[in-house]
């Protein structure tokens, strides 16, 4: 028999150590001090723990009892999670505020889940059917975005001996039983999970389908695919918050989960203000009705914070295992990291690099992992997706500090935000030379069947023109402008123009803030023929003051925020504007 | 907690820098106060950083200079460092660990708080967009000021950046709304003269009844930085979440917070960071900064402005590096700017205020600002990047068009960032003043401006 009861021995901030525990477990969730704080088991030795606490241990004396619980840190999977706003703990703040009031006090016991609330339930499975695991018993119709499929869980497969009827059942009710070999067991609305182990799959897909964020420079140049994952490191100031903002209110996934890990308070204040007033341009629903917060703020307990990651990631794939394309988006993983050096350094581990632990590599490679698009468990090959989304807050802006070198060992996509571009107010500030995606090839196909032709050539043509921009800036640093030939000088025209009227994206403007695939594509087209048929201009002998002062090239760097996304004809119009007036100068 | 114990040690063993470890202790709680007593009958504050096995390691506040081993009684206080707090604080001048030091007796307390306070529920928090207008062109028209944002100004040895921060506090109103702000100043580790400074000039305009000002000044010990942010924000809590009140608090300067935060943590022997800093420097800037906004249901708010000097004029510095990460925006003070006799020298492009965007424009200040907004940017970038181009390659080899930037450039320092220490410009005159600037360019060239407003505003006289 193993003692329920331990002791505190030592505190140190939020690590605690604690002595009398036979038995305990690694990642075991125990309850310290006379305040029930949570906690977490970090390391063991014979009876003795380190623990992490999730709450303030302001107070806390050796001495205190440490109260086991046997199990490990899991989420409670349910109806009712989606619109939510969690802590790092799946505590949903709502709740805790109206228990203790403004301020986040420790000690507050609350349900992850609404347990007095019912929800419809409509069965799927007759009495005498066999199922396995992660087949759908039924469902909840979660939102008016999201049914809710209640899955048969992980490890269980049997005969249906038990089915409830259509109707109205608390999430703690029994709506199934399975049976094998006299093992009976009861299926509830919701079940648990250990946060620290990816939920199982059946096989993994390939990315081919890409994520539409309705951001030209990710889209286009950059783009990521659904079950991939992406990092944007920048310095402060470079507009990562807005960019996953952007990311979180307009990609075309069906569930978003935001993960606010460290960062600031007001940025959550904003996505709750604001996302309830936006709407899904998908679906026409509000966008909360497709999102989950979880919101560990920079002053909120540090450890919190670590859990905050592995709590959404298992909300991403449960929301994944019913067959539905899952955005995670963690601002900041930085933060995260410094936390693991915050409780590393605290246990006199062996530091690595600036004092992170040795083990930080791994630890992102196994975050960054568990995205993927996947053929789910149960007899219907569902498929589903996870895209990971991290923030890097580096240091000084400095892309060789430890967490943004190691974070980019495990992405494929980067998008690397410049201070320059953000000072000259050049928004989204990704900079074009350095970002890359390694899912244009798989992706292109996508595009080129349901979008347009020659997705893949005229996007490289883009890119063409920026590199060679890039170069020759080089020289017109040393020499000015007036030194070049015409046809350098029109690179440089219409490099600026492909950045101002095409790169940058007003998130705050009603029409830029989002730009459809068919109007991202048509814009794409605009620009490059506009650069070749100048170019052919040129060297028909035409001045480049005369293809200077073409009115045209004002529409078309307006056409951004002039052409509203269901009205993309009238850049067919422009396009007929551009072919007319190179034709005009031409015969002047 | 929930024993109080009020046993005395005598069994000190060791003293290093600000720490003190104590033995053979027992029943003494994590960040627990501790009064520490001198043979000489002399009194200081202390916080437990660190308890188990019987030993407690305790931090002195105001360091440790004379402390012996022997004869040094430790007494633990059995609750936290707490602020006693009353409305009568405002109008008084504090000690860095919140003792009047005015010569008046402390006022009635209606409460005592935590100083570490406990952090504000997201989900509670209000989204802030109420314009606070500060009356000085380049933070109104361009880095806009939100009644609960925290905005820090980023400086360097000799630049003015308590004269800005002065001129803000004279100056700061929210439009149509005729409350003022009750300001609470925390010094930390600054010198004598500038904390009179900030004393007369809220003296002047009488500003002085609605203030409370907490000195920790260069001479006092430093250790007692950690806490007077702390104190200064626990009043502010009070006065603005229990009192209704518009609290503007002013940190000054955090460089020296940091630098004692610094100096802990090596005593302790952690494992430094960046520049020796601790690696927990985030966080812990964090439960200070993150001590400002609205909440729902509340009428009161908190606005921070913290100042900061950047050692070496360096940005990327970790404490102005990380307060940025945590604040929402930044002011930044130009050496060059101030050189050539600008004031405010106002960085404008490596300045940004977050939450300008919601506060601002229709219905707020006028449709046309954020639009104005981004075009003195992206204007003044191009210019920028032309007046280095044309230091190489000499202005003759530029276009014509290029050189209307190069002089718009001029004239927007000299007319629009360039006021009196006194000149308080409203919203309306500084928009007017932007586009008197932008009005020098070619109409093709604002491209970041809506026809609309060009129609309404460009080459018009106000």
């Amino acid at each position: 028999m193993s003692s329920k009861v331990g002791k505190i021995s030592w505190i140190s901030g939020p690590t605690v150590r604690a002595e009398g525990l036979e038995g305990i477990k690694m990642y075991e969730v125990v309850y310290v001090g006379y305040d029930k704080l949570i906690g977490e088991v970090i390391a063991v030795s014979g009876d003795k723990a380190v623990i992490q606490v999730y709450e303030n241990t302001s107070g806390l004396r050796p001495g205190e009892p440490v109260y086991k619980t046997g199990e490990p840190l899991s989420v409670t999977l349910g109806p009712g999670i989606i619109g939510r706003t969690y802590d790092g703990v799946q505590r949903p703040l709502d709740i805790i505020a109206l228990k203790v009031g403004f301020f986040v006090k420790r000690g507050v016991t609350v349900d992850p889940l609404p347990t007095d609330r019912k929800w419809f339930f409509e069965p799927k499975v007759k009495v005498g059917e066999e199922v396995v695991e992660g087949d759908i018993l039924g469902f909840v119709q979660e939102t008016p975005l999201i049914k809710h499929a209640i899955m048969v869980p992980i490890g269980i497969e049997g005969k249906v001996s038990y089915i409830a009827k259509e109707g109205e059942y608390y999430i703690t009710e029994v709506i199934a039983e399975i049976t094998k070999n006299e093992n009976k067991y009861s299926v509830n609305l919701y079940q648990k999970w250990p946060v620290r182990r990816p939920r199982p799959y059946k096989e993994r897909l390939e990315p081919e389908v890409p994520l539409i964020t309705g951001q030209r420079i990710i889209d286009i140049l950059f783009p990521i695919a659904k079950g991939g994952t992406a990092a944007i490191p920048g310095g402060f100031g470079t507009g990562k918050t807005v960019m996953l903002h952007q990311i979180a209110a307009w990609c075309d996934a069906r569930v978003v989960i935001y993960i606010g890990c460290g960062e600031r308070g007001n940025e959550m204040a904003e996505v709750l203000v604001k996302f309830p007033e936006l709407t899904d341009p998908y679906s026409g629903r509000p966008l909360m009705e497709r999102t989950i917060l979880i919101a560990n703020t920079s002053n909120m307990p540090i450890s919190a914070r670590e859990a905050s990651i592995y709590t959404g990631i298992s909300i991403a794939e449960y929301y994944r295992d019913m067959g539905y394309d899952v955005v995670l988006v963690a601002d900041s993983t930085s933060r995260w990291a410094e936390a693991l050096r915050e409780i590393s350094g605290r246990l006199e581990e062996m530091p690595a690099e600036e004092g992170f632990p040795p083990y930080l590599a791994s630890r992102l490679a196994e975050f960054y992992e568990r995205a993927g698009r996947v053929v789910t468990l149960g007899r219907d090959k569902r498929i589903g997706s996870v895209t990971v989304i991290g923030a890097v807050s580096p240091p000084g802006g400095d892309f060789s500090e430890p967490v943004t070198v190691h974070t980019l060992r495990f992405v494929r996509t980067f998008w690397g935000l410049d201070s320059a571009l953000a000072y000259s107010r050049h928004y989204p500030a990704i900079n074009w030379i350095i970002s890359y995606s390694l899912y244009v090839d798989s992706i292109a196909k996508w595009w080129e069947k349901f979008i347009g032709k020659n997705w893949l050539i005229l996007r490289r043509k883009i890119q063409e023109i920026l590199q060679k921009e890039d170069e020759l800036k080089e020289i017109v640093k040393l020499l000015g402008p007036e030194a070049l030939p015409d046809n350098e000088k029109l690179i440089l025209d219409v490099a600026r123009m492909i950045r101002e009227g095409f790169l940058q994206q007003n998130a705050f403007d009603p029409i830029d803030s989002y730009c459809s695939v068919e109007k991202q594509y048509k814009m794409l087209k605009l620009f490059v023929e506009f650069y070749e048929n100048a170019k052919a201009t040129l060297e028909k002998g035409i001045s480049l003051t005369k293809i200077r002062s073409m009115p045209v090239i004002v529409k078309l760097m307006r056409c951004r925020y002039t052409v509203p996304n269901d009205k993309t004809e009238e850049l067919d119009k422009l396009h007929q504007e551009i072919i007319d007036s190179f034709n005009k100068i031409i015969s002047e | 907690m929930h024993k109080v114990t009020s046993i005395e040690y005598y069994s000190v063993r060791d003293i290093k820098g600000p720490l003190m470890i104590i033995e053979n202790v027992s029943n003494v709680a994590y960040d627990e106060l501790v009064e520490i007593e001198t043979p000489t009958g002399e009194t200081r504050l202390g916080k437990v950083l660190e308890v188990g096995f019987g030993l407690a390691i305790v931090q002195v506040f105001e360091g440790t200079t004379g402390l012996s081993p022997k004869g040094t009684k430790a007494r633990f206080l059995g609750k936290t460092f707490e602020l006693p707090v009353t409305e009568d604080m405002l109008g008084r001048i504090f000690d860095g660990l919140g003792k009047p030091i005015d010569g008046l007796p402390p006022p009635v307390p209606r409460d005592y708080l935590d100083i570490n306070g406990a952090p504000i529920n997201p989900e509670r928090r209000d989204y802030p967009t109420n314009f606070i207008q500060t009356g000085i062109s380049a933070i109104d028209g361009m880095n806009t000021l939100i009644r609960g944002q925290k905005l820090p100004i980023f400086s360097g040895a000799g630049l003015p950046h308590n004269m800005l921060a002065a001129q803000i506090a004279r100056q700061a109103t929210v439009i149509g709304q005729e409350e003022e702000f009750a300001v609470i100043f925390a010094a930390i580790g600054v010198q004598h003269d500038e904390a009179s400074f900030f004393k007369k000039s809220l003296e002047e305009t009488g500003a002085i009844k609605r203030s409370a000002l907490f000195l920790n000044l260069a001479d006092d010990p430093a250790f007692e930085r950690i806490i007077t942010p702390r104190i200064a924000l626990t009043l502010a809590e009070y006065l603005a979440f229990e009192k209704d009140m518009h609290v503007l608090v002013i940190l000054t300067d955090m460089t020296n917070y940091g630098e004692a935060l610094r100096e802990i943590s090596a005593a302790r022997e952690e494992v430094p960071g960046r520049k020796g800093y601790p690696g927990y420097l985030y966080t812990d800037l964090a439960t200070i900064y993150e001590r400002a906004g609205r909440i729902k249901g509340k009428k009161g708010s908190i606005t921070q402005m913290p100042i900061l000097t950047m050692p070496n004029d360096d940005i990327s510095h970790p404490i102005p590096d990380l307060t940025a990460y945590i604040t929402e925006g930044q002011i930044v003070l130009s050496r060059d700017l101030y050189r050539i006799g600008i004031y405010p020298p106002i960085n404008v492009l490596m300045s940004l205020s977050r939450l300008m965007r919601d506060g601002i424009g229709e219905g707020k200040t006028r449709s046309d600002h954020p639009e104005v907004a981004s075009q003195l940017y992206a204007s003044y970038a191009r210019a920028q990047e032309l007046r280095a181009l044309a230091l190489i390659v000499g202005e003759s080899s530029l276009t014509p068009t290029d050189l209307l930037y190069l002089r718009y450039a001029e004239v927007f320092e000299r007319k629009f960032l360039a006021q009196s220490y006194y000149e308080n410009r409203d919203i309306w005159k500084t928009l007017d003043l932007a586009w008197e600037v932008l009005s020098m360019l070619p109409e093709t060239e604002l491209t970041r401006i809506k026809e609309k407003h060009i129609k309404q505003y460009y080459r018009k006289k106000a």
